[in-house]
C-alpha cells in the first residue's frame, strides 16, 4: 500500500482550502456571539440577589464544564423536538449558538475578572461625581477594565478556531468535513487531513506570536503605575 | 485537538502498519499529548512565577540549586498548579467525548445511538449525557475551587 | 596591636559592574577586616546594593576581583589557567556569608522554625535536634520565642524581617550582609529591627556589611563608613571622620538632607 500520495495531497488541495472561508467565517460568528453574550453573563452575575447569582453561577459552571460537542447535538438535534418551542436551525446557526454559547461563559468570566481589577476608588469616585449607572460603566469602569483584558480575549480566539472543527460532526462544511468528504469519496484521509492540520498550524501559530506581543505590550502600559496613575486622574476629573 | 483525533485514527494504521488493537489508545494518545503540552506549560509557568527573591534567599542559605528547587521553589510552585491543574482535568473530561467520533463506546456514543432508534426523544437523551458529564465534573470542579483557596494562601510572588 | 594586621576577610579590587549600558560601579576597592562593621550609605542608584548582591554571588561582577578570606569569589584555577567560577566553587565560598533582604524573602510554605532550620539541616547536614535547639535560641533572642510554628504570612513586617536575621544567624556566617532591611517596613516597626541589629553587632564578632538609609544607627554602630557616590567610593573612614571631617561637598548635602527630616 501506497502510504503518501503527493497527486492525492494536490487534488485533495482545491477541495479542502473550499471550506476554509466556512470555517473562517464560522469562528468570528461564534467569537462574535461569545464576546457579545459574554457581558449577559457578567451582568446577570452583578444582579444583587442570591437566588438569580446562584442560578447564574452554576448555569455557567454547567455550560463551561460539559462538552461542547455534546452542546453541538443537544441544539442541532434535540432542540427542534422540544415541543412549543422547539425550532429546526441550519447547522450553521446551530454551531454558533452551541460553540457561542459554550465560549460566552470563558469570555463572561475574562470580563469579571477585568471588573474586578477596576480600583474600588474608582467606584467611589464616580459615585462621589454623581454619575449615572450608565456613564459610570460607560465612561469609568468599563474604558479600564477592558483593555487588559484584550490579550486573553485573544487567546479565546485562538481557542475557538481549533474548537471549530466540532461543527463539522453537524455538517457544517468547513474544512475539517471538506476532508472528510475526499476521504470518504476517495478512501484517502491521511493527506487531506495533513493539509487541514497544515491549515490550522499556519494559521493559528501566527496569531499566537502577535497575541503575545499584544499581551507585552498591554502588561506594560496597564502597569502598577499606569493605574496609580488612573486613580489620581480619576480623583481629579 | 478533533483534527489530531482523526489524524492518528487514519494515519497511525496507515502509516506504522500496525493495528492498536483498538482506537482506544489512538484517543490516549492523541488527549493525553494535548494537554500535557498544556500542562507542561503550567508546570513552566508556575515555576517561573515564583518570586525571584526566594531563590536569592535560598542562595544565600547556600543550597544548591537542586535543593533550591526541591526545598523552595517547587513546593511554592505546585499550589499554584493546583487550580490549573484542576481546570485542565474538567478541559479533558470534556474532551473525550470526542473519542466517540473514532467509535469508542463512550457516554455519548451510546446516547447518539439511543438517539437514532427514539428520535423524539433526543432533548432527554442528550439532556441525561451532559447531567452525566456535569455530575462528573462536580468532583473537579470542587477540587479546583479548594486548589484555589490553597494558591492563595502562603505563596510568594511578584 | 592584633587588629591592625589582621588579613581582611573581605578584599574588593577594582570591581566594575555594569548592566547593559548602565556603568553602577566604576572602580570600588575595599578592605573588609574580620568582625568589622561597616556601613555604606549614599544617593539612591549609587550602587550600595550592588556591593553586597556581589559579594552574595546574586550578581556577577563586570570586572575585577572579590576575594573571601584569600579566595577569589567568581574566578577559579584550572589546569593552571583563571576561569569563571563553576557552581561548585561559588558553594564552598558562600557558606561563610549571609545575607537579610529588603522584602525578607522568607519562605511562604514553611514555618517559621522550618524556615531557619532547613538550610542547616539540608545544606550544612547539621544534626536536626542540634539545629532545632539553636533556631529556637535563636528566634528567641530575636523576641519570637513564642511563634515557632507560626507562617510567614501571619506576621508583621518588623517580625518577618527579625525571623530573617535568625535564619541567617543559625548559618553562623563570618560575613552577614544587610540590604536596606528597615526600607520595606513602617516606620513603627523600624526600631524592633535595628535593635536586633545592635544586639548582633554587639555580641557577635562576625563581619558585618550594612546597606542603610538610617543614618544615625550606621554611624552609631558602624567601625567604619563608606560613602558611595556615582560608582565609587567618594569617601571612607570611621563615623566621626566621615561626618565631621570631611570636605566633600556631595556628601555634606546628602548628609544634610538625612539629618534635616
Amino acid at each position: 500500500m501506497n502510504y503518501w500520495s503527493w497527486e492525492t495531497f494536490s487534488e485533495a488541495l482545491p477541495m479542502v482550502l473550499q471550506g476554509l472561508g466556512i470555517t473562517v467565517g464560522l469562528t468570528f460568528s461564534c467569537y462574535a456571539f461569545a464576546l457579545l453574550f459574554g457581558f449577559v453573563w457578567t451582568f446577570l452575575r452583578r444582579i444583587p440577589n442570591k437566588l438569580i447569582h446562584w442560578i447564574v453561577t452554576w448555569t455557567m459552571e454547567f455550560i463551561r464544564s460539559t462538552p461542547p460537542l455534546v452542546q453541538l447535538f443537544f441544539i442541532f438535534y434535540a432542540w427542534p423536538m422540544i415541543p412549543g418551542i422547539g425550532v429546526t436551525l441550519s447547522p450553521f446557526t446551530s454551531a454558533i449558538l452551541g460553540l457561542g454559547l459554550h465560549f460566552s461563559t470563558y469570555i463572561g468570566e475574562i470580563y469579571r475578572s477585568g471588573i474586578e481589577s477596576v480600583d474600588k476608588g474608582q467606584w467611589e469616585a464616580s459615585r462621589a461625581l454623581n454619575f449615572s449607572v450608565f456613564d459610570k460603566w460607560k465612561k469609568i469602569i468599563l474604558p479600564q477594565a477592558l483593555p487588559p483584558t484584550i490579550p486573553m480575549l485573544g487567546n479565546y480566539f485562538i481557542i475557538m478556531f481549533k474548537e471549530v472543527p466540532l461543527a463539522s460532526t453537524i455538517g457544517v462544511a468547513g474544512i475539517l468535513h471538506m476532508a472528510n468528504t475526499y476521504g470518504a469519496r476517495n478512501w484517502a484521509y491521511l493527506e487531506p487531513l495533513t493539509i487541514v492540520g497544515i491549515i490550522f498550524l499556519l494559521l493559528s501559530y501566527p496569531s499566537a506570536i502577535l497575541i503575545k506581543k499584544l499581551e507585552v505590550k498591554m502588561n506594560t502600559r496597564f502597569d502598577k503605575k499606569a493605574a496609580l496613575e488612573n486613580v489620581k486622574k480619576g480623583a481629579v476629573m | 485537538m478533533i483534527v489530531q483525533l482523526f489524524w492518528l485514527y487514519y494515519a497511525i494504521p496507515m502509516l506504522f502498519g500496525i493495528n492498536l488493537g483498538s482506537n482506544w489508545w489512538i484517543g490516549v494518545i492523541a488527549i493525553g499529548l494535548n494537554y500535557g503540552a498544556y500542562l507542561s506549560e503550567v508546570v513552566r509557568g508556575s515555576i517561573l512565577s515564583v518570586a525571584k527573591g526566594q531563590t536569592e534567599a535560598a542562595t544565600a542559605l547556600n543550597m544548591s540549586s537542586f535543593q533550591r528547587m526541591r526545598l523552595v521553589i517547587f513546593p511554592q510552585a505546585v499550589r499554584m498548579m493546583l487550580p490549573e491543574f484542576g481546570n485542565y482535568t474538567i478541559q479533558m473530561l470534556k474532551g473525550t467525548s470526542l473519542v466517540s467520533l473514532i467509535g469508542l463506546t463512550d457516554v455519548l456514543y451510546y446516547g447518539d445511538i439511543m438517539r437514532s432508534t427514539n428520535l423524539d426523544q433526543a432533548p432527554l437523551i442528550y439532556l441525561l449525557v451532559l447531567v452525566m458529564y456535569f455530575i462528573l465534573a462536580l468532583p473537579l470542579i470542587w477540587l479546583t475551587r479548594k486548589g484555589e483557596s490553597i494558591s492563595k494562601k502562603g505563596v510568594a510572588s511578584g | 596591636m592584633s587588629d591592625t594586621i589582621k588579613e581582611p576577610i573581605v578584599q574588593f579590587i577594582d570591581v566594575h559592574k555594569s548592566f547593559g549600558d548602565v556603568k553602577v560601579l566604576k572602580g570600588i576597592d575595599l578592605d573588609i577586616k574580620p568582625g568589622e562593621k561597616v556601613a555604606v550609605i549614599g544617593p539612591s542608584g549609587s550602587g550600595k546594593t550592588t556591593i553586597i548582591r556581589m559579594l552574595m554571588t546574586l550578581e556577577e561582577p563586570t570586572s575585577g576581583d572579590i576575594l573571601v578570606e584569600g579566595n577569589n569569589l567568581w574566578k577559579m584555577s584550572k589546569k593552571g589557567k583563571q576561569v569563571r567560577a563553576n557552581e561548585k566553587h561559588l558553594r564552598n565560598i558562600r557558606g561563610d556569608i549571609g545575607m537579610v533582604f529588603q522584602h525578607f524573602n522568607l519562605f511562604p510554605h514553611m514555618s517559621i522554625l522550618d524556615n531557619c532550620m532547613t538550610a542547616p539541616v539540608n545544606v550544612k547536614k547539621e544534626d536536626k535536634n542540634e539545629v532545632r535547639e539553636r533556631s529556637i535560641q535563636m528566634l528567641e533572642r530575636v523576641g519570637l520565642g513564642d511563634k515557632l510554628n507560626n507562617y510567614p504570612s501571619q506576621l508583621s513586617g518588623g517580625q518577618k524581617q527579625r525571623v530573617a536575621m535568625a535564619r541567617a544567624l543559625v548559618m553562623r556566617p563570618k560575613i552577614m550582609l544587610f540590604d536596606e532591611v528597615t526600607s520595606a517596613l513602617d516606620p513603627e516597626l523600624v526600631g524592633e529591627v535595628l535593635e536586633v541589629i545592635r544586639d548582633i553587632a554587639k555580641n557577635d564578632d562576625m563581619a558585618m556589611v550594612l546597606v542603610t538609609h538610617e543614618m544615625d544607627f550606621a554611624l552609631d554602630i558602624a567601625d567604619k563608613v563608606l560613602f558611595l557616590d556615582e560608582g565609587v567610593i567618594a569617601e571612607q573612614g570611621t563615623a566621626s571622620d566621615v561626618i565631621e571631617h570631611s570636605e566633600n561637598e556631595r556628601l555634606q548635602t546628602f548628609l544634610r538632607r538625612f539629618r534635616s527630616v
